[in-house]
């Protein structure tokens, strides 16, 4: 078993190129207040589990990470997003 | 004064009429207390996300309205009590919701003339 793991096989080659900066999307396009009311844009900011995906992943700035919770958590509780699913892509 | 956003659910089981009908006894409840509504939407008749008291659908009825802080205690006591109501939310307005809720309003007016 050990020898086997010395020699891992990529499927593909790991990336050495340089990654694209992430951005925050809010800063960028001026969005100063998360609207509730639309389910839809906030899927945005979900997983397939409807979690609400990290600021690693989005990029999104602290400010408006906490207002995505915010507005997440005033749909779920009215309905307009489920709190736990599976499949809501 | 403050700027209150709140949205509740109905029941579903209620006729057209018996709707409108409770949306306007909070109305007056909120009218009673001196509150100044601003905007109001109807949202009809939707689909919830998951089950409600086993309903799966539900009337969404928004206001927004300008009340005294001490206001929002008897209006959700009358939601509590009032067994139409399935779901609600009332949430404190700020700056930049209140600069949002003017805009997505004056989108509406001008969508109706259009109409």
């Amino acid at each position: 078993m050990a020898q086997n793991q010395s020699e891992i096989r990529y499927l593909t080659p790991p990336t050495v190129d340089v990654k694209k900066k992430k951005y925050c999307r809010f800063k960028k396009s001026g969005i100063k207040y998360i609207d509730y009311k639309d389910p839809e844009f906030l899927k945005k900011f979900l997983n397939e589990q409807g979690k609400i995906l990290p600021r690693r992943i989005t990029g999104t700035s602290l400010k408006f990470q906490r207002r995505i919770a915010q507005a997440v958590k005033r749909a779920r509780h009215l309905a307009l997003l489920p709190y736990v699913t599976d499949m809501m892509k | 004064m403050n700027q209150y956003e709140t949205v509740f659910i109905l029941t579903p089981v209620l006729s057209d009429v018996q709707m409108k009908e409770a949306v306007e006894k909070f109305k007056a409840i909120l009218v009673e207390e001196g509150a100044e509504i601003i905007n109001e939407e109807n949202w009809g008749l939707k689909k919830l996300a998951y089950p409600i008291q086993k309903k799966s659908t539900g009337f969404y009825q928004l206001l927004e309205f300008n009340a005294d802080p001490s206001t929002i205690a008897k209006l959700e006591l009358n939601y509590r009590r009032d067994e139409r109501v399935i779901r609600f939310l009332t949430f404190k307005n700020e700056k930049y919701a209140a600069e949002y809720a003017a805009k997505r309003r004056n989108v509406k007016s001008t969508k109706k003339e259009e109409a």
